[in-house]
């Protein structure tokens, strides 16, 4: 390793990869929005803790059995455990740590989107699947990426027709439909 | 080797149907993969309903095509829009984006595509020759030494993730509790099921592929990339040139052997590879100080090497059973609904889709240098549509595929739910991937570690008492410790240089929490 024209230390191989990861890493955050701060950090650890101490509760009460006779509880309440000394560790020394993104008003984007997915879920089985479809496409274009109305139209019009022509006529999957 | 067997898995390749999955599958890919912001795990959960419909070896054919598609389509959005498809792109964007610039694009697109062929092509030879061998190997692992082995996998996986490490283990370690919900196959109990029906078998792999990485990767696109117009670089002369050629193939030949290598390793091969790859042509360099401002080198070493990793990740998953990386995950989960649990027997019990598959990737990689270079103005076009009108289709294929499975909106809902804490997850800073993959590997993970306390009377020891698990465990512990002692080593030298104010050195420790 090494290397006559580059005089360093020892573990300069290292060093080269850590200085290219460091780079990586603070390309990738130029792209990302502001970090979140320590609540963010807590509020991560205490689902964490949560998950893995109402894990252990469930778990003992499946049976833990012995080591060498392994209860249905055992492998779940091992895990459990790890889960939540993890999220201690996280709680205790990850607080100032960056890597998180903050909430913001943009953030209601998603939101919307998930309402739409769950609105598609809902009404598919009642009414097919090309009225909800068309409305989210709509909702999508229009709402949530700004779109004019023109291409709003012309976009979900064919994106449904193009479902509908791949999964009834194509693959010949059972999908609830109106026509 | 058995070359009857070989030869008969290219016969199966190049029936027109199976030639046709494969090239339909690396179009698919690439066509996805250049879609900024999903990369190849996600386009292939959102397309793993797909394989229910045809059958096993073409299946995964066109997976195995989709996944390669996928790479390169991620190079192409690293070169013309600094944005990399996965982690493994990320070193790309230096001496691409910067080519790019200079109105190369052309040639860093054209380099790569030679690269990732030649890359992809040698760690291919490496696979054919190597596989066998350690599946034969592998035969004669028990219980312990693939509760270890898996444990090792997730745990590779977690630490070399971007992100910090105690993040990754506990996505990894929630996965792994996920995986018990549903009927105890040893005792028939209901663990974590809370009398609902539908959850007495399990959460199905898929839904939670689709919902994490599909659903989870469109929302958090939906609000990141919103609005953003994306303007490729333009594209020219994608041939390279021969002296072009020449300058990279020190390159490509270096970067095929370190991508081999670290493929076969668990754990995020791809990343470590792109990223050794280009410190290697950083240092041996006679003008290191060109690198990050249009290198071909730079472009060349990582994109080869990065190929010949994912080439040669296949390996530990079709002979040992064990996927390396988030990818491979979706391919084993894709496998096991297929009926097919990978693993040392696969080469003797199911020599047409052993042979079928590796072989198909000689034939894929082919397909995708061959359609690369000249669609590459198709695929810019692609760029230029924006991300707004995108978004509805993808979310529109993930519900009405997750939907056709089995037929359920119930699975539409789980996949709902997994795609927002999907979401929450990339905000609050943990990767999905090592969860996916401790999924898929949980009920491994599970039924060795107890089959192997049943072997051993209930005495933990006879994990560390076997040869191979032992050294297994012994890495295990070597890695899971590894930033603690980084931190301490870290605190000492900046102790030690407190103590020495004329020569300062910088703290290490700082990184460990990105």
């Amino acid at each position: 390793m090494a290397d006559p024209r580059t005089p360093g230390p020892v573990d300069e191989g290292t060093d080269v990869l850590a200085e290219i990861q460091e780079e990586v890493a603070r390309d990738l955050a130029e792209e990302r929005p502001p970090a979140g701060g320590p609540a963010y950090q807590v509020a991560g650890a205490a689902v964490t803790i949560a998950i893995g101490v109402l894990g252990a509760v469930l778990a003992l009460g499946y049976g833990l059995g012995s080591l060498d006779r392994p209860g249905p509880g055992l492998w779940p309440f091992a895990i459990s455990v790890v889960v939540a000394v993890l999220g201690l560790a996280l709680l205790v020394g990850g607080r100032r740590a960056t890597d998180t993104e903050r909430f913001s008003r943009s953030s209601l984007i998603p939101a919307a989107g998930v309402v739409t997915f769950v609105g598609l879920g809902a009404l598919m089985p009642l009414i097919g699947f090309e009225i909800p479809s068309l409305l989210l496409c709509a909702i999508w274009l229009r709402l949530l990426g700004g779109e004019s109305w023109r291409s709003t139209v012309l976009v979900s019009v064919g994106t449904v027709a193009a479902f509908y022509a791949l999964f009834i006529y194509g693959l010949r999957v059972p999908l609830p439909h109106l026509l | 080797m058995d070359l009857t067997a070989f030869l008969d898995g290219f016969a199966l390749v190049t029936e027109p149907a199976n030639l046709l999955y494969c090239l339909v599958g690396v179009l698919i890919g690439m066509l996805i993969g250049v879609l900024p912001g999903l990369g190849p795990a996600a386009t292939i959960a959102i397309l793993l309903p797909i394989t229910y419909t045809i059958d096993p070896v073409s299946a995964i054919i066109m997976l195995a095509g989709i996944y390669y598609g996928a790479q390169y389509g991620g190079t192409i959005t690293s070169v013309l829009l600094r944005l990399p498809g996965e982690a493994s792109s990320v070193v790309t964007v230096f001496d691409g984006f910067a080519l790019a610039k200079q109105g190369r694009a052309g040639t860093a697109l054209g380099i790569s595509a030679v690269g990732s062929f030649v890359g992809a092509t040698v760690s291919i030879v490496g696979l054919t020759l190597l596989a066998p061998l350690v599946a034969e190997w592998a035969l004669d692992f028990g219980p312990p030494e693939y509760a270890a082995l898996a444990l090792l996998g997730v745990l590779l996986v977690a630490s070399i993730g971007n992100g910090g490490m105690v993040k990754a283990m506990i996505s990894a370690a929630i996965g792994l509790l996920l995986a018990t919900i549903g009927r105890d196959s040893f005792s028939g109990a209901e663990r974590f099921t809370f009398d609902s029906l539908q959850l007495s078998d399990g959460i199905d792999f898929v839904i939670v592929a689709m919902g994490l990485f599909g659903v989870g990767e469109i929302l958090y696109n939906l609000e990141e990339r919103h609005g953003k117009p994306h303007v490729p670089a333009a594209v020219a002369n994608v041939w390279p040139s021969r002296k072009e050629l020449k300058e990279s193939s020190g390159s490509i030949g270096r970067g095929s052997l370190i991508g081999f290598v670290l493929g076969v390793l668990p754990g995020g091969g791809a990343v470590m590879a792109s990223l050794a790859a280009y410190a290697t042509e950083k240092r041996i360099s006679k003008h290191p100080e060109r690198f990050g401002r249009g290198a071909l080198q730079g472009v060349a070493a990582p994109e080869t090497a990065n190929n010949a990793a994912a080439t040669s990740s296949f390996i530990p998953l079709l002979t040992i059973g064990i996927p390396a990386n988030a990818s491979m995950a979706m391919l084993f989960g894709a496998l096991l609904i297929l009926g097919i649990s990978p693993g040392p027997q696969l080469v003797d019990e199911n020599p047409d889709l052993f042979w079928g598959v590796i072989n198909s990737m000689y034939i894929g990689n082919l397909i995708l240098l061959v359609l690369s270079i000249p669609l590459v103005g198709i695929f810019v076009r692609v760029l230029r549509v924006r991300p707004a009108i995108l978004a509805p289709i993808t979310a529109l294929i993930t519900i009405l595929g997750v939907y056709t499975i089995n037929n359920s909106t119930f699975d539409i809902f789980v996949m709902i739910a997994f795609g927002v804490v999907g979401y929450l997850m990339k905000k609050l800073g943990f990767e999905p991937g090592p969860m996916v993959l401790a999924f898929v590997l949980g009920s491994i993970v599970e039924s060795s570690v107890r089959r192997s306390l049943l072997i051993f009377d209930g005495d933990p020891t006879g994990f560390i008492t076997r040869p191979i698990s032992g050294t297994l465990l012994a890495v295990f512990v070597v890695v899971a410790l590894w930033p603690a002692v980084r931190l301490l080593r870290g605190r000492r030298a900046a102790r030690s240089a407190a103590a020495e104010p004329a020569a300062p050195t910088p703290t290490r420790g700082k990184a460990d929490h990105r």
